[in-house]
């Protein structure tokens, strides 16, 4: 029989306020700790919660880019029980009257799969603290800095059905909140948490088979094999007879298995109800209007403009404006120095490479548009080729502060154009490499590529390429007439 | 210096004698801080007494004086603070052995507004554990006793606050009130206590039991007393979200002792109240009759959920309370126990050890209130009466300015009878509890003895905001009785 997974998400956001939700604390990453806490994010007798009123804009504006309907009145809930990373022993939330409910995200996954996915509500919260464990004597402290990040939970409908549906609206989620300047998203960071609600059911069926809610998932990549793994674990255990039970899980990524935590929901009562120290939120519809009217260009929008008005593929321009950051570099880069594809052209070979390798997020990408534009000039004027050019990017990349010809000059990266060293090495790779002359001479003419190789390698890359394309043909053309 | 005693005279008297140099701030504070250390062993008002610390302050309020720094009529007036109200470097308690060793690192928002008009603080006053009763009992710190008849209860939470004013062991008090703990202890004891409208007082610091009931509010010799503290602490506070926006009207000043005019209704229902003791039936009517002959205009009105105001405040104080003590987990501050073996242990026994037998009750009652598949028959039920209680009062004051009925059913009961009988003294809130449901301004005043000689206390509501006229209601009495003028005899 042929089987379903459902999945659905709840996704925890940590808003980039300066300031918690319910105090004036930092919320400054790192610091030693218990150094970004007070009276009242650590629950100590007679505090009292103050709503940061930039909490509730950020959740706001990302209530409408995700297409909810904003609930002018909405209030905060306890949610009650004993942890020692909670210091009042109830974490503030939203449970009867979240700010944003019904909403919906288009996503298109890698393999070009077009769905929209629902969300049920988006809520405020505030995050509890961290516990560290020390295995030298076994104890636990408590770090209280986290206590009172802002938080947007979204919840979404149990619409997905595969991992990569999951990812391409992680990766949504995470585009919009940076063009919003509300978060930065970073999973390894913590800054965006997905929990995955998953369960299987016979294809076609109406009814959903019983979920199980995995949580600690840190990457991308941990969602997809965790995805894998319940999937398998949930039908193997049906095909054996047996029933699944409605838990939370734990995933542990290096062992590459979802391991038991509680029974979700029905061993823990959280005696909701209303925050009696928090009145009831108002927005008003001016302010909403307000924010819809200064929503800014999404990546969608700004691909479909790249697309059309630079010629760029839609997978380059999907690509590139996913990130606000780099869609902001490259269209910056274009106005200054009028040349897409050659910018084009090092966005995809040179950065996305960097990106890949130093593991550097889209976000923290420092590249100076002027000098990147200056850099496309002096490419595109031939004073050095694409290869060198590969050096020079790498140091802009780096973000130190240079003068590109005094670099092109001291690292003697000029393009050479002297014909005459040219036609040295053509002369000379050629006559190391009789068996490749008769190669050509007997018709495989694609060897030409390996002579302008070896030419370019003879050369340290920094030959125009056009020029020993040329000099190799015209060489090989009069060997050729020679012999004949 | 003629020799002035403080303790028998009001805040404004003696914030008038030491504006012209008749006593000193630390001649005044010694004064009290005697009275306070002879009387605690009988009376067990307090549970710390700061000499050290008061006496330092005094000296630089007095200087702060006279070189013209303090505008307020109370300045260098000594002060005595319930136990529940965070005072920095100074340790509160609430008392209970839960935050038996608890000292503070901030102030509340009342006490950084009484410090700079020039309040000299000079000790912590006991009280129910928690704010959670009505005799003072509970107190892991003693009982507190009634300075009128040491064999009688000074009434709850804030009995502490109650017996030193009434007992000159205090010349002024702050205490709290989430279901009558500043006006059933201040009738009990003779003296005068106010509730202001929920939100006029900042609530940052007070060691909250019940959020949307608790209120700071003083207790003192009478009510121009009371106003004169309103203008101190009242006023928004952007550390505690309900605080109300308003502007301070300036209490004292617009008080006129004028009642004509006014309309104030009495619930009839009071006087069908069973275990109505007769001499408070008498002494209301008797206060009644006071305002009438001044001008006021008296007649009946109904209160028809009266019955109901009970049950809804415990099934919601409790809830509230449930949550907010929660915190003492032996974790983070306050008692940890020393046996257990796992993180759930930790958290059973420090709080078993740790808290007391009432207020553990009150926890259990809040959690049950709250649970699943009770939460709407009991919790929601009770917001929806609060809510009708609401507009019950709504409709009264839009004919009527004030309510006049008695504090408490009966005067102050004889010690430990009360909480073996946990019912009967959860009902005889029936009168004070409406006004925190409601969050409208109450007061009690003295208006004669019983016929054991305990003091009758009557109360007044008013509507919301209009604090004011409930001060100057009472006020207004005082100027026409000797009632308030009653001290205790505390013998030594």
């Amino acid at each position: 029989m042929k089987r379903e997974t459902v999945i659905g998400l709840e996704v925890h956001v940590e808003l980039a306020t300066k300031a918690k939700i319910f105090c004036s604390c930092s919320t400054e990453f790192g610091g030693a700790p218990n150094t970004h806490c007070c009276p009242v994010c650590t629950g100590m007798p007679g505090t009292l919660p103050v709503l940061n009123k930039k909490v509730l804009e950020y959740a706001v504006r990302a209530g409408l880019a995700l297409n909810c309907s904003i609930n002018e009145n909405n209030r905060f809930d306890r949610k009650n029980y004993f942890y020692p990373d909670l210091p009042k022993a109830y974490q503030i939330s939203q449970l009867y009257l979240p700010f944003a409910q019904n909403g919906f995200v288009d996503i298109k996954t890698k393999s070009g799969v077009r769905r929209r996915i629902c969300i049920h509500e988006i809520h405020m919260e505030e995050d509890a603290g961290k516990l560290v464990h020390f295995a030298k004597d076994n104890s636990t402290c408590t770090d209280y800095n986290r206590c009172g990040i802002p938080l947007l939970e979204i919840v979404t409908e149990p619409d997905f059905r595969t991992a990569e549906e999951v990812t391409a609206f992680l990766c949504k989620i995470k585009s919009v909140f940076e063009y919003l300047g509300i978060s930065d998203c970073k999973m390894e960071e913590g800054s965006m948490r997905a929990d995955v609600n998953l369960s299987v059911r016979p294809e076609g069926a109406v009814e959903f088979g019983t979920r199980t809610e995995m949580k600690n998932i840190s990457s991308f990549r941990a969602i997809e094999r965790a995805i894998a793994y319940e999937t398998k674990r949930q039908t193997e255990v049906i095909e054996n007879g047996g029933t699944i039970i409605q838990e939370t899980r734990r995933w542990d990524d290096a062992k590459g298995q979802s391991i038991s935590m509680r029974s979700k929901e029905n061993a823990q009562d959280y005696r909701y109800f209303p925050e009696p120290d928090i009145p009831p939120v108002c927005i008003s519809k001016e302010e909403i209007q307000h924010y819809k009217d200064i929503c800014p260009e999404f990546a969608d929008e700004r691909a479909e403009r790249f697309i059309r008005e630079m010629n760029l593929s839609e997978e380059d321009a999907d690509i590139i404006s996913a990130s606000k950051n780099l869609a902001d570099i490259f269209e910056e880069t274009v106005k200054i120095c009028g040349a897409p594809s050659e910018v084009r052209f090092w966005f995809m070979s040179g950065l996305l490479y960097y990106m890949n390798e130093s593991n550097t997020d889209a976000c923290d990408i420092k590249l100076n548009p002027e000098k990147f534009a200056e850099f496309v000039n002096i490419v595109q004027s031939g004073k050095i080729t694409r290869i060198s050019g590969k050096q020079v990017f790498e140091k802009l990349l780096s973000g130190d502060d240079f003068d590109i010809m005094t670099f092109i000059k001291e690292n003697h990266l000029e393009q050479v154009e002297d014909t005459g060293l040219i036609e040295e090495a053509v002369r000379s790779v050629i006559s190391a490499n009789p068996k490749a002359v008769s190669q050509y001479k007997n018709g495989e003419t694609k060897i030409l590529g390996f002579f302008v190789g070896q030419v370019m390698k003879k050369l340290k890359g920094k030959a125009n390429p056009a020029l020993v394309n040329k000099a190799v043909a015209d060489w090989l053309d009069r060997t050729n007439n020679n012999i004949k | 210096m003629r020799r002035l005693n403080v303790s028998e005279m009001t805040a404004l008297e003696t914030g008038a004698a030491i504006r012209s140099g008749k006593i000193t701030v630390v001649s005044a504070a010694e004064q009290v801080l005697d009275a306070a250390e002879k009387g605690n062993e009988k009376i067990n008002a307090y549970i710390t007494i700061c000499r050290e610390k008061a006496l330092k302050r005094a000296a630089e309020v007095q200087k702060k004086i006279e070189s013209g720094e303090f505008s307020s009529p109370l300045a260098g007036v000594p002060f005595s603070v319930k136990d529940n109200i965070c005072t920095k470097g100074i340790r509160t308690t609430c008392a209970s052995k839960m935050l038996e060793n608890f000292e503070p690192v901030y102030d509340a928002t009342v006490i950084k507004k009484l410090e700079a008009a020039g309040g000299v603080i000079i000790g912590k006053l006991n009280m129910d554990e928690f704010a959670m009763g009505s005799t003072s009992e509970t107190s892991y710190f003693g009982p507190v006793r009634n300075p009128r008849n040491l064999s009688r209860v000074p009434g709850g939470s804030s009995g502490g606050a109650a017996a030193a004013v009434a007992g000159k062991m205090a010349v002024a008090a702050l205490g709290s009130d989430t279901g009558g703990s500043v006006r059933q202890p201040a009738s009990y004891c003779g003296v005068t206590g106010f509730k202001p409208t929920y939100g006029t007082v900042s609530r940052f610091g007070l060691i909250a039991y019940a959020s949307s009931f608790d209120q700071i509010g003083p207790v003192a010799r009478d009510a121009a007393d009371c106003a004169a503290i309103m203008d101190i602490i009242s006023g928004k506070d952007s550390m505690d979200s309900t605080s109300l926006d308003t502007e301070c009207p300036g209490y004292l000043a617009l008080l006129t002792g004028e009642v004509k005019g006014m309309k104030i209704g009495i619930p009839k229902e009071c006087y069908r109240t069973p275990g109505l003791n007769p001499g408070t039936a008498e002494k209301t009517k008797y206060a009644a009759d006071v305002l009438e002959k001044a001008g006021a205009v008296v007649e009946d009105v109904s209160l028809p959920f009266l019955d109901y105001a009970v049950p809804a405040y415990y099934i919601m104080a409790s809830a509230e309370a449930s949550s907010n003590l929660s915190r003492y987990d032996g974790v983070k501050y306050g008692y940890r126990s020393e046996n257990f073996s796992s993180l759930s242990d930790l958290y059973s026994s420090s709080r078993s050890e740790g808290f007391g037998k009432e207020v553990k009750k009150r926890i259990l009652l809040g959690t049950f209130v709250l649970s699943s598949g009770y939460y709407d028959q009991y919790y929601l039920k009770a917001q929806r009466v609060r809510a009708k209680i609401k507009k019950n009062f709504e409709e009264i004051f839009s004919k009527y300015d004030l309510i006049l009925c008695p504090s408490v059913p009966d005067t102050a009961p004889e010690t430990g009878k009360s909480l073996d009988n946990p019912l009967k003294m959860y009902l005889s809130d029936i009168f004070t509890v409406s006004a925190n449901l409601a969050g409208l301004p109450a007061i009690s005043f003295p208006c004669g003895n019983d016929s054991s000689g305990m003091p009758v206390g009557v109360q007044i509501i008013g509507k919301a905001m209009d604090d004011v006229k409930v001060l100057n209601a009472a006020h207004a009495y005082q100027k026409l009785t000797d009632f308030h003028k009653n001290f205790a005899e505390v013998k030594v």
